[in-house]
């Protein structure tokens, strides 16, 4: 499809009388010490080719799977997450197709009673403000297979059998997602929760959340025919590969064509799908119950007490945050920004005083986390002893001691020292950043920028008011940025 | 023949017997019997080794274990170090095992030295050795018969005296029946009570370890070391239910079920006969015995056969010819590596099995017979409860005939015909014995006793009193 062709869809009007429907199955991989099903090293990143398996992974004759505890563990942890419980009965079922890369001949996974059913996902679009709940039709525990590897121009593979029997947790949503953007929120959200139940590693460059999409259109209330695209490894392929999609599809069937019903791939440097292999002929994949692994029965007392152990979720912060006045894009900016520092930036915000709350927010996502994405190496200790000063400092600001831009100053500056000051209201006077409010000062260096701008004094004369920020600009400049911004407007509007 | 396990035991560690000359007896009997082809192959130099270290042991005056310097023969689906590990499949022909199976790890922890491996159908998928991909074993009574199978090689070894006891694995009868047709003590336990790890699986959910004797103490005696839970398999039953030797004793008194459906079916003479012997000489010593009805009995072997195949069409599957095992070297793609690998490497009742297994197991088949031989495997299950409430035990004969002679069974079916008395016990998972009846001028007969689940203890104790009163002279 040319880029042209491309652009016309995207402006045409009957892209807007397609629907788009969209369901995702997400697997993740559990941060188990060792694999699903055997005592071998569960953390296949970097080691070399088959160092991480034993005789259960590579299925030699008499080798018996033994389930991992701590991967059910995870499994209620993870269910919780997904505002769903886990099933006090779920079992292990066999599921045969014949690839090199899976040694048994089949996949240990759960078939048709999962380890969780129901459950959904809050996702919050922040353009038009709305809040979504995609609903999840369940969630089971399956073994991951090994890796394939073709070398180049060479007559034969390779296969690594250091991720075969990882646990994974795939997530299938059911098809309420209706957009691109949807697709995305819903991938990053689930992401959140992972991480936040502690699940998994959450490493998308090594494939510990892969997202297979999948994507119809319609004009009508019928579902259109669906195509699946597999293996999407980060946000921004899922949505590029969902407006793919939809667009690909649209033109198919304005072109009196119709969609395949079909498996796709994603390229990642094309932002294009492929076509890997027809599903009309369904596979057959004989499932069975697994004889070797008995049935997974937990009893309540056993699933509410790691319930209990589970950490904080986001939306338990959105919600406490929404009480103290946060919106909800300011929300999961600190969620993400608690991820990468993972400092209790959540948990000192919610044991601020209401007032502080917003402000200091705004601090934290306006001036100290840019700071911070620059600085390398900042410990949480010295996260936490700048935000011990925040409250003070805020009542220095409100005192108008301080104004904003000398405020963005200070908080960098405190990140640069290696000790927090004793007396942050000297340490702010030593520096020179306390707020000029002499107004009779102030004058005479308004009455200077005034006489050295001749031409935009002029200008807000005859009523252009955006120049007086320019003039402002300039007194500030010549104040060392000391000065108290809305006196120094008064004044040059005085003038007037 | 070969004293008592305990007999032997006490020789050895008492210095009046040396393992060496335990293992050079069973050396030379095997080499003696060996147009019987029991045996796949012999571990002779390992186990004179072992036997060397045992009697070194023993005179320094250190302790030794419960069964040191006793040779034992394992059926070559029991993973062992030494040599190889075949099924007696091409397949596995020369496949060498990493790792050993738990039962052999516990006996030899014990000092019992496994100085061969013994022929078997091929993945134990038959009633006769005649499916070994390698040779048939003669029956130790008239080698123009089959000794029964799958664990036919196991049960011909310890009828020629070669070791005072065998392991094998019992899915469908493959102990019970070789036994019944070699005049030996044939013991499959209750599903679970030993682990299955390293055993190279034929039908999980029935698949079973237990032993070949020439007596019931015998039988007792390995199983209470091979038997108890396994973290290496999680189906195996918590330890409180092994054998244990310090529970077994001589009951006088039981309520034994004569299953009524076992009776209904063409029986040979003799085996109508050694089970009328049994039951008059059970009557006669004081146990109460009545018929009892067991109704979903009949549809064992149709239900056995549907699930089965299904298990066995899954765990064949590993062997793709990708890893280990018969590989086809020539194949030009991946597709056909798959197809000829697997078409040349499995003889034809393993392929048998997997086209029926694979056909109950295909969507829109599942339903119609996968499902629905479970549900009647659960109503049996519950029938044999049911029993089991008003019998202490059953009693029926192990197979319907003696052993019949060498590809004298054309028909597979009429070869699956053969299991019909032993089926329902694996289905099931509760535990049976099958104990050789004297009688004059005959090949050897069985009898079949069952308990319930879990009654292992109870049943050898059974075992041993019924035992002693077939052989009591009258």
């Amino acid at each position: 499809m040319s880029n042209d062709r491309t652009e016309s869809i995207l402006n045409s009007a009957f892209l807007k009388e397609y629907v788009p429907t969209i369901g995702i199955e997400c697997h993740v991989q559990l941060k188990t010490v060792s694999k699903l099903f055997s005592g071998a090293d569960n953390n296949a990143k970097e080691a070399p080719p088959n160092t991480l398996i034993n005789h259960i992974d590579l299925g030699l004759p008499g080798a018996l799977p033994v389930l991992n505890e701590q991967a059910v563990i995870l499994a209620i942890k993870a269910a919780k997450a997904l505002n769903s419980r886990a099933s006090n009965f779920s079992k292990f079922d066999r599921k045969h197709y014949f690839y090199p890369d899976l040694p048994m001949g089949y996949q240990i996974s759960q078939f048709d009673e999962p380890i969780i059913l129901g459950g959904y996902v809050n996702i919050y679009d922040p353009i038009n403000q709305r809040a979504k709940r995609i609903n999840i039709t369940r969630a089971h525990l399956e073994a991951d297979a090994g890796k394939n590897i073709h070398p180049d121009k060479k007559n034969y593979s390779l296969v690594d059998l250091n991720r075969a029997g990882t646990p994974l947790l795939e997530i299938v949503s059911e098809p309420d997602m209706h957009s691109a953007e949807e697709a995305r929120l819903y991938a990053e959200k689930l992401y959140l929760l992972m991480r936040y139940a502690d699940v998994t590693e959450g490493n998308l460059y090594y494939g510990n959340m892969r997202f297979d999409v999948n994507v119809s259109v319609s004009k009508t209330n019928e579902l259109g025919t669906r195509a699946e695209i597999k293996n999407l490894n980060s946000f921004r392929s899922v949505e590029r590969a969902v407006n793919y999609e939809i667009i690909r599809q649209v033109k198919l069937l304005e072109d009196g064509e119709r969609v395949v019903q079909e498996t796709r791939g994603f390229n990642d440097q094309e932002g294009t799908t492929y076509s890997l292999r027809s599903k009309e002929n369904a596979d057959d994949y004989r499932y069975m119950p697994d004889p070797d692994i008995p049935p997974i029965i937990l009893d309540d007392s056993y699933i509410d007490k790691y319930e209990d152990e589970t950490n904080h979720l986001p939306d338990y912060y959105i919600d406490k945050l929404r009480d103290l006045g946060i919106d909800e894009v300011s929300s999961y900016i600190l969620l993400d920004y608690e991820l990468e520092e993972g400092a209790g930036i959540l948990e000192y915000v919610l044991s601020l005083p209401k007032n502080s709350v917003k402000p200091i927010v705004n601090w934290i996502i306006n001036i100290e986390s840019p700071i911070i994405l620059k600085l390398a190496n900042i410990t949480n200790n010295k996260i936490n002893r700048v935000h011990s000063l925040y409250e003070d400092l805020l009542s220095i600001s409100q005192e108008g001691l301080i104004n904003s831009n000398s405020i963005k100053e200070l908080i960098k500056k405190l990140f640069e020292m290696d000790k927090p000051p004793k007396d942050l209201r000297l340490y702010i006077k030593e520096l020179g950043l306390i707020q000029n409010s002499d107004t009779k000062e102030l004058e005479s260096i308004v009455k200077k920028v005034v006489e050295d701008n001749p031409k935009a004094f002029n200008d807000l004369k005859n009523g252009e008011q955006k120049v007086i920020g320019f003039l402002i600009g300039q007194v500030m400049k010549i104040s060392n940025g000391s000065a108290n911004p809305s006196i120094v407007k008064e004044l040059i509007e005085k003038l007037i | 023949m070969w004293p008592s396990l305990s007999a032997l035991a006490s020789d050895i560690n008492g210095g009046k017997v040396k393992a060496v000359d335990l293992v050079n007896k069973a050396l030379k009997k095997i080499d003696e019997d060996k147009d019987y082809n029991a045996i796949i192959s012999v571990y002779k130099e390992s186990a004179l080794e072992k036997a060397q270290k045992i009697d070194e042991l023993v005179k320094k005056g250190q302790k030794v274990g419960k069964l040191a310097g006793i040779p034992f023969i394992a059926k070559d689906n029991f993973l062992t170090i030494e040599g190889y590990t075949t099924a007696a499949s091409n397949v596995l022909k020369n496949y060498r095992a990493v790792y050993q199976s738990t039962a052999v790890n516990l006996l030899e922890d014990q000092g019992a030295i496994c100085i061969a491996k013994s022929n078997m159908d091929a993945f134990a998928h038959g009633s006769s050795t005649e499916n070994s991909d390698f040779f048939t074993t003669s029956n130790p009574y008239d080698k123009n018969r089959v000794p029964g199978g799958s664990s036919g090689g196991s049960a011909a070894s310890v009828a020629l005296s070669m070791v005072p006891f065998s392991i094998g694995t019992d899915t469908g009868g493959s102990i019970r029946q070789p036994a019944s047709f070699c005049g030996v003590v044939g013991y499959k336990p209750t599903y679970g009570l030993v682990s299955r790890s390293g055993v190279i699986a034929m039908a999980s959910s029935t698949d079973t370890i237990g032993t070949i004797t020439s007596n019931v103490l015998d039988a007792v005696t390995v199983m209470d070391i091979i038997s108890g839970q396994d973290k290496l398999d999680s189906t195996t039953l918590p330890s409180k239910y092994k054998i244990d030797s310090n529970k077994i004793k001589i009951i006088k008194k039981a309520k034994i079920g004569i299953i009524k459906e076992y009776l209904d079916y063409g029986l040979d003479d003799q085996v109508r006969e050694g089970l009328s012997l049994t039951i008059a000489k059970l009557k006669n010593a004081g146990y109460e015995l009545e018929e009892v009805s067991i109704k979903s009995l009949p549809l064992a072997l149709a239900v056995y056969y549907i699930l089965c195949p299904a298990e066995v069409s899954s765990n064949l599957s590993r062997y793709d010819g990708q890893r280990y095992g018969y590989s086809e070297a020539n194949s030009l793609d991946l597709e056909s590596s798959y197809v000829e690998s697997r078409t040349n490497g499995f003889g034809k009742e393993a392929k048998r099995r997997i086209m029926i297994g694979t056909y109950v197991l295909s969507s829109g088949y599942y339903e119609a017979y996968y499902k629905k031989a479970q549900l009647v495997r659960t109503k049996l299950i519950n029938e044999f409860n049911e029993v089991f409430n008003k019998y202490d035990f059953l009693i029926g004969p192990t197979v319907p005939t003696v052993a019949f002679e060498k590809k004298s069974k054309k028909d597979p079916l009429e070869m699956y015909l053969n299991d019909i008395m032993t089926v329902a016990i694996n289905l099931t998972g509760v535990p049976a014995i099958s104990l050789p009846v004297p009688l004059e001028n005959s090949l050897p007969v069985g009898v079949q006793l069952i308990a319930n689940q879990k009654k292992d203890n109870e049943l050898l104790s059974l075992a041993l009193s019924v035992e002693e009163i077939l052989n009591r002279e009258d």
